[in-house]
């Protein structure tokens, strides 16, 4: 299977993505640039974390006019797979393909730090080897990662199991000290109503390998393999 | 070529012009007798920054000429960019340390901000891809609302930008002491990692080769940047703001990206970053080291504004701009690669056989230097250098002399107080904004001993970390500059790496008092005694001297940068303790030495007494010995001993780890030498706290080493506290109650900050 990672400028965690499908899954991965309109055959496609356009303006809302982002949309219309991670979560939203938005930290501080989430949906193509309410340790970081969206969506995410992440607690709890950055309901990540584009502040390509800290992102990878290839 | 000729509209040369442009009169008449006639105003400036301090080390040089430089895996030492070594398998390490306090001392945010920017282009344009940051941070009071201003405008402006650029920030220290309250210190140090084959050094070659102006456009910001930091602050230094310059880190990522692959392409000769003293410094030091002649045209400057003056734009710090030597008739292949990257590059000049330094304004010579003599030809000086009367006594002061408060009766009051001063405790507040996990390497991040970052692709890792204790160096310049490469090179080891070499930053008083030289000469001494003794060169460094306000010179503080070498990841060590029932051991002196301790200072408000012995044949055996019992096997943790000494290290090792605090149970009640506060808090060198599932291993490995190492507890996971007992009575303190001593105290204060303090409800600079 190939996966795409879209190099934007300023984009900084391409990198970290393409060793995780390639090092840790022993997937085929390439970049792709952002002028380009050619996904070159590639099965899922990663919109990776940093700072796309340097966050000018607001984050991810250049991004979404990239060359490359026309192919990505009409990828993800056409129920392709697409990871948006950090910048890439906020850039999914600013195209459209997710609901809601990510705001400043209620803090108003960056946070860099490793969190758990909660998997609320063990049962879609980005979580189906986690076991249902399994807590998973991964690395945050950024600046902007307050999703906010109405209460109707919101609503409407939670009914229709779209909500696939929340920050928890070691106990489980979506507790408020457990969210990092003030996400309404704790939310950490969502899929769009189609179930193939999932967007997430946390950082599952920087939780593949024991030496680092947490190998709890590799089965995310995994799963869109088995998915996909089933 | 025609003659030099005064330009129109620029001021005359007075005495007056001469004073401000910051030229002694002996050095302007140095100048006058190198050219051999009145210099122009562009002359003047060109001049006036690269004789400042910051770029010509005027006051220094002869001093730092007697550090050690080589080893047989040093690949470039000082003198370049950054400073490289070998670390095998085809791989290279590029790392240099550098200050940026007199920007952040009047506009924190940018000043840092482009602290990190300017070293980021010093590793890469080495070749290297940068893969860390580290900085070293010194402030006032956190009581002080001003200071509370600059720490958090610092710290944001280093994660702001380090972020962005995608490099983790993993490792660092910052000290809160009255001694910095004028005059903050704010040091960067970045390392990268390349393949030696792509090493490119910045020395301009090949007659008829363009020169390039690369990167973000020339504004007038900064200019005389480099003159601001060659003097001390004062009350009029708010007034010289616009003299910062203002980062974009954005760019920085786009230029990292495509000086990279210049580089690669090998259709360049040289690159250098456009940093203090912009284009005129880049220029001529790139000359210089060919031994060649350039020729610029100011006019083929890409510039952001218009209407600006050859002066301006020679002198302009203008952000994210690099100067290349670009092979001839490869102009082309360097543009595009630049357009890539949505950046710019103009051929602004070429390398010539004439031996001038010459810049021209479309057909008009605006200035001209014969030969590398506008480098070569700059003063150097050997001031007079004398203790201070004030220090020798206070280093004489017994720190027994103070008698105990009463709360001291408990130990474990003692203890929290401690923990809870800002310098010991958690600077988490600060780290959680700088994203330290970003290109997947961290295996130890901020808040351990040393920060581990894995060498991909093989299985080595690289250990780093940036030590100096400005009160030690103050009470003894000589100490003190041994402690700080020693305790760097401890805090290395203790991750499970040998120390490899260093790069440092000597920030220093005005050098032109008697008793500043003195610490000066004196520091450095003790620097090279450690580098000698420890096999750690230095490759590199800066020096930031006039850290002074109205209320004085800084501390002195030679702040070192240590990287140290894992040849096996599995030998990476932790500081904290994790395995129920270990031994715990202390390897090294027993101490007991409170001399300009952190206890004095917070417990009994003193700066006194002689700083600890530094035996720098004895911590090379200690570091050896430790080495030793880590790549045995027998090492659970290890954390060195420092500020607040033995109980403070062994709290660290309960609680420093949030999420997994552990009891210990410790017996010293044989030490019965020692007064029981020396014992907890001395903060005698060389010695490391160790946690073992087999001391015997290790004590045999410390008694073949000819070093002491003594069993004094066990790791006590079911307990909830650290119990210590002594000769003369016992301590319990609770975990809970450590932990939110070390952990709350920072966030705590700072919660006082709004982020939207206005600033003029806080008290100027100078105003103290």
């Amino acid at each position: 299977m190939k996966f795409g990672i879209i190099t934007f400028p300023g984009s900084n965690c391409d990198y970290d993505a393409f060793h995780a499908v390639t090092d840790v899954l022993g997937e085929e991965a390439t970049y792709l640039w952002h002028k380009d309109h050619d996904l070159q055959g590639s099965d899922v496609i990663v919109l990776p974390g940093g700072f796309s356009y340097g966050d000018y303006l607001r984050a991810g809302a250049i991004a979404r006019f990239s060359p490359i982002m026309q192919e990505v949309i009409t990828h993800a219309k056409s129920g392709g797979p697409v990871l948006g991670i950090c910048n890439g979560f906020q850039i999914a939203c600013e195209a459209g393909l997710l609901p809601g938005a990510l705001m400043r930290n209620s803090h108003l501080q960056f946070v860099s730090a490793e969190v758990r989430v909660r998997v609320e949906n063990a049962d879609t193509m980005f979580t189906n080897l986690y076991e249902h309410g399994e807590l998973l340790r991964m690395p945050i970081a950024h600046g902007d990662g307050r999703f906010v969206a109405p209460t109707a969506v919101l609503d409407e995410l939670e009914a229709e199991g779209r909500v696939i992440f929340r920050y928890a607690d070691a106990g489980g709890n979506t507790s408020a000290d457990a969210n990092p950055n003030g996400s309404e309901r704790n939310i950490a990540g969502i899929v769009s109503d189609g179930g193939n584009v999932l967007g997430m502040m946390p950082h599952p390509e920087r939780a593949c390998s024991p030496l680092l800290g947490s190998s709890d992102g590799v089965r995310l990878l995994e799963s869109i393999l088995a998915r996909v290839a089933a | 070529m025609p003659a030099v000729t005064p330009r129109a509209g620029d001021p005359v040369i007075t005495p007056a012009l001469v004073a401000e442009h910051g030229l002694t009169v002996s050095e302007y008449e140095r100048l006058v007798a190198m050219l051999e006639r009145t210099p122009t105003f562009t002359e003047l400036g060109i001049i006036s920054a690269l004789w400042s301090e910051h770029c010509s080390y005027k006051h220094s040089r002869p001093v730092l000429k007697t550090l050690p430089t080589k080893a047989p895996y040093v690949l470039q030492g000082p003198g370049e960019n950054a400073g490289v070594i070998s670390i095998g398998d085809g791989l290279a390490v590029a790392f240099k340390i550098e200050s940026h306090n007199h920007p952040s001392a009047v506009e924190p945010y940018q000043g840092a901000a482009t602290g990190v920017g300017g070293i980021l282009r010093d590793v890469f344009t080495m070749g290297a891809r940068p893969i860390a940051m580290l900085n070293s941070l010194r402030f006032g009071s956190l009581d002080n609302s001003r200071v509370r201003y600059l720490f958090s405008g610092v710290v944001k402006g280093i994660g702001d930008y380090g972020n962005c650029v995608g490099i983790p920030t993993v490792a660092g220290e910052i000290v809160f002491d009255d001694a910095y309250e004028g005059n903050p210190l704010v040091n960067a140090m970045c390392v990268g990692i390349m393949h030696e084959r792509d090493l490119i050094r910045a020395k301009a070659e090949g007659i008829g080769n363009p020169i390039i102006a690369v990167g973000a456009r020339t504004g007038r910001d900064g200019i005389h940047g480099a003159s601001f930091a060659s003097e001390d602050l004062s009350a009029a230094s708010d007034a010289k703001r616009p003299r910062i310059q203002v980062g974009d880190p954005f760019t920085e990522k786009l230029l990292l990206e495509a000086s990279l692959e210049l580089i690669k392409s090998g259709h360049i000769v040289a690159i250098q970053d456009m940093g203090a003293a912009g284009l005129t410094s880049s220029s001529a030091e790139m000359a210089e080291r060919g031994d060649v002649g350039v020729t610029i045209d100011v006019t083929k400057v890409p510039t952001r504004e218009s209407g600006m003056t050859p002066y301006e734009i020679l002198l302009s710090e203008s952000q994210e701009r690099m100067l290349v030597v670009a092979k001839r008739g490869h102009e082309n292949a360097v543009a595009e690669i630049l357009l890539k990257w949505d950046l710019t590059a103009a051929v602004i000049g070429e390398v010539i056989a004439e031996p001038v330094y010459r810049v021209t304004e479309g057909d008009k010579v605006v200035a001209e230097f014969p030969g590398s003599r506008l480098v070569t030809d700059c003063p150097s000086y050997s001031p007079e250098a004398r203790e201070s009367i004030a220090a020798k006594e206070l280093r004489t002061v017994d720190p027994l002399v103070f008698p105990e408060l009463a709360e001291e009766k408990d130990p474990a009051w003692t203890l929290e107080r401690l923990l809870s001063t800002p310098t010991i405790a958690s600077k988490a507040w600060a780290y959680r904004q700088y994203d330290s996990t970003v290109r997947t390497n961290t295996v130890v991040g901020p808040g351990g001993d040393a920060a581990v970052i894995r060498v991909r692709g093989t299985n080595k890792a690289l250990a780093v970390k940036t030590d100096c204790n400005g009160r030690y160096v103050f009470l003894d310049p000589r100490v003190g500059g041994r402690i700080a490469v020693a305790e760097a090179a401890r805090n290395v080891a203790c991750t499970g790496a040998t120390p490899m070499a260093i790069t440092n930053c000597l920030n220093f008083g005005n050098p032109t008092k008697p008793e500043v030289f003195y610490q000066f000469k004196e520091a450095v001494a003790g620097m090279g005694e450690a580098c000698r003794a420890l096999g750690t060169p230095v490759t590199g460094g800066n020096v930031s001297l006039y850290n002074e306000s109205p209320s004085g010179s800084v501390y002195p503080t030679p702040v070192i940068g240590m990287v140290g070498l894992i040849d096996d990841i599995s030998h990476i060590t932790r500081a904290t303790f994790h395995q129920d029932g270990d031994a715990i051991l202390l390897l090294g002196d027993m101490g007991g030495e409170l001399g300009g301790s952190e206890y004095l200072a917070t417990i009994h408000c003193a700066v006194a007494g002689a700083p600890p012995r530094c035996d720098v044949e004895q911590e090379k055996r200690v570091i050896d010995a430790l080495l030793e019992a880590i790549r045995s096997g027998a090492v659970s943790s290890a954390h060195d001993c420092s500020d607040g000494g033995l109980a403070v290290a062994l709290a660290e090792c309960c609680i420093a780890n949030n999420d997994s605090q552990t009891g210990a149970e410790i017996d010293l009640s044989s030490w019965r030498d020692l007064p029981d506060r020396a014992i907890l808090f001395g903060e005698t060198q060389g010695r490391i706290v160790l946690s073992s599932d087999s001391p015997e291993q290790i004590l045999a490995i410390a008694s073949a080493a000819g070093v002491p190492c003594v069993q004094i507890g066990r790791v006590r996971r079911s307990s909830n506290a650290l119990e210590i007992r002594l000769p003369n009575r016992s301590m319990r303190s609770p975990l809970s109650t450590l932990a939110r001593a070390y952990h709350k105290t920072i966030p705590m204060i700072m919660s006082r900050t709004p982020e939207h303090t206005k600033f003029d409800e806080l008290t100027p600079v100078a105003a103290h």
